[in-house]
């Protein structure tokens, strides 16, 4: 095994075990009751916003391109999740809820997945802003289809119907157009959402250290130079760009199946931007960072609550401070020095952390 | 044919609008390369401080037009200054999160000022009479939207083909360090550009506002976002684009919820500008840049 694998292989099993480790004791806390309740109602989104800050760091920490509609996958990932899990239960009667959770996340991938794929063919000719401002057109285009879409069940049989509620009166109304997906039984499960980060992390760090994986980053650092020895740089963004979106796809499925409702408002344009908050201030290319930004960054608006009324605010500003300090040369390297023993420490790491996006 | 008249001077005025907020982006993206997201933020400022000043203040509207303006050039430069300028060597990504903090930051800011009620901006500011031409009715809101928009985009070509601080934006826009080296005081130049985006930020808010008069804390996002677009299908970087970006956008988005579905005008909008990428992908009128290995 040489160096730089093993390096590989240790950073990997930190992140493993520390995600196992934190599971192991939250279950701890559950059963033994010492957890405080909004903590445990937020275990659900924030291993949803895990899998989203990891996916959408494969797409823009590895491979490059700045994608501004994530969101957009969440969305049909949480609709196709509903939808499927209120049909298998109507044509089935399948009672079995952690089976039903397993195909609606399965179902929701693979939609996410076709719709990223259908995206990812004349959006990735497209490069930087231009790229940007076109998944962000998606993500709003996405978001104004389900508005008019209604779907409803009856007898084991789907019902489509689009722009207008035209459906047989029958039907359990599933998707109900601007009021979203309705009437979802709740069956996410903690469990399942941290089997679904564990997914999450062996795929993109497994893709990450692959052959494949090497040549994605290649294509981020210099495309010319890559497609001249011969990747190809349209298919590589193009799995980088597919496997997000399954991954958020089937974190929407989680995400929705936890609620009662999903409505289209909640997957905006802002709410791609909070996932790409998330990426940035974990680090480009940086997995670890992403899981704890993520983790961190759902449950700081709660923590705040005692600033009620200024907690947005405080949000802002700490978002702003935090992108200065970080980047600003100055001020980074006064940090640098003050830091110069704790960083020789953990020098072998440094190398570990990706390099940014050009 | 009336209400195809109708509809198309609604979408001239809508996309005056777009292509006046598009401009803000354009110039700031051409000089300083970065995506400025808390542009929309401006507009809703500057829309605010014109509502003050003719609800509570009983200022006459060029005035409050004017308070607005002011206000917003000062904001924009203080944002460019505090937020924007320590992180010129940073990437791109970075400065385009710190614009999104910044955004957030004015949006809650507003929120505390002045509630998040929405308040019916005064419909008397400029629609103070209605042109009949024949069966067309045309309100002066409409009317001055369309003018102030065609004298915006005079003014400036004028300001950036003549005068010497319109000569050194080029400049920077085309090679920032060879700008520098030449003289060209880099950061004044860039403040200087925030302080004209801003400013038609405060123009487009005020206009926005008469014509949709709800105003809100939010009421700058989507516009804003809209006119990014704009700035983008006209090709961004390029002062001509974003007018001709905007008012195609503005014209679209009006026919597509007249003619096609009201629920889609977004879609419709957001698709016809995805065709134009994947048909021309650097916009409209955008340069094409030459790649060298």
């Amino acid at each position: 095994m040489t160096k730089a694998k093993k390096k590989h292989l240790i950073y990997n099993l930190v992140i493993f075990a520390l995600v196992i480790g934190a599971y192991v004791l939250l279950q701890n806390m559950i059963a033994a009751k010492t957890i405080t309740r909004s903590l445990k109602g937020q275990l659900i989104p924030i291993c949803a916003w895990i899998i989203m800050a990891v996916s959408l760091n494969l797409v823009i920490g590895f491979s490059g391109e700045l994608s501004l509609g994530h969101a957009g996958f969440m969305s049909v990932g949480a609709y196709t999740g509903a939808v499927i899990s209120g049909w298998l239960l109507n044509a089935f009667a399948m009672e079995n809820t952690g089976l039903r959770l397993a195909i609606a996340i399965l179902a929701a991938g693979l939609i996410a997945g076709i719709i990223g794929l259908l995206i990812g063919i004349p959006v990735l000719r497209l490069r930087g802003d231009y790229l940007a401002i076109v998944t962000l057109a998606f993500g709003e285009i996405i978001r104004n289809l389900v508005n008019v879409l209604y779907i409803g069940t009856a007898n084991g049989k789907l019902y489509f119907s689009f722009l207008s509620k035209d459906l047989p009166a029958d039907v359990t109304i599933l998707v109900d157009g601007a009021k979203g997906a309705v009437k979802i039984k709740p069956i996410s499960t903690f469990t399942a959402g941290f089997i679904l980060v564990m997914i999450t992390l062996i795929v993109v760090l497994n893709l990450v250290n692959s052959r494949t994986g090497r040549a994605i980053q290649a294509t981020r650092d210099n495309r010319i130079a890559a497609e001249s020895m011969g990747i190809s740089v349209t298919r590589h963004k193009m799995i980088a760009f597919v496997t997000g979106a399954v991954l958020a796809g089937m974190a929407g499925a989680l995400y929705g199946l936890n609620a009662s409702t999903v409505i289209p408002t909640q997957f905006t344009f802002n709410q791609s931007i909070n996932v790409l908050v998330f990426v940035v201030l974990g680090g480009l290319g940086n997995v670890l960072g992403s899981i704890i930004s993520a983790t961190f960054l759902t449950i700081l608006p709660e923590l705040l609550r005692e600033f009620a009324d200024y907690r947005m605010l405080v949000y802002a500003v700490v978002l702003i401070l935090v992108m200065i300090f970080t980047n600003n040369p100055v001020i980074r390297s006064v940090f640098m020095r003050m830091f110069s023993p704790v960083r020789r420490l953990f020098r072998g790491r440094e190398s570990q952390q990706g390099g940014e996006a050009a | 044919m009336m209400i195809f008249l109708d509809n198309l001077i609604n979408g001239l005025s809508l996309g005056s609008i777009y292509a006046i907020i598009a401009l803000g982006y354009t110039m700031v993206y051409g000089i300083a390369k970065m995506l400025n997201f808390a542009h929309g933020d401006i507009i809703m400022v500057g829309a605010y401080i014109a509502f003050c000043g003719l609800q509570y203040w009983n200022l006459p509207p060029v005035v409050a037009m004017l308070m607005a303006m002011v206000v917003c050039t000062l904001l924009g430069i203080t944002i460019e200054g505090l937020a924007y300028r320590p992180l010129r060597q940073a990437t791109s990504l970075a400065v385009l999160i710190t614009a999104i903090g910044m955004s957030y930051l004015l949006q809650n800011l507003a929120l505390m000022i002045w509630g998040a009620n929405p308040k019916s901006f005064p419909g008397t500011f400029i629609n103070s009479f209605t042109l009949h031409l024949g069966r067309l009715t045309i309100s002066s809101a409409t009317l001055i939207t369309i003018l102030a928009n065609v004298v915006i985009m005079i003014a400036l070509t004028l300001f950036t083909s003549r005068t010497k601080i319109g000569k050194a934006m080029r400049c920077v826009s085309e090679d920032r360090g060879a700008a520098q080296l030449m003289g060209i005081n880099v950061n004044r130049t860039i403040s200087i550009t925030f302080a004209i985006g801003s400013a038609l930020a405060a123009v487009a808010g005020v206009l926005l506002c008469s014509s949709y008069p709800i105003l809100q804390p939010t009421t700058g996002s989507m516009p804003g976002i809209k006119a990014f677009t704009a700035a983008v299908f006209g090709g961004i970087g390029s002062i001509p684009g974003a007018m001709l970006g905007g008012i195609l956008l503005g014209v679209i988005e009006i026919f597509g919820k007249a003619y096609i579905s009201t629920a889609l005008g977004d879609a419709i909008v957001f698709a016809v500008l995805i065709i134009v990428l994947l048909v021309k992908p650097t916009g409209l009128l955008g340069k094409p840049v030459r790649e060298k290995v």
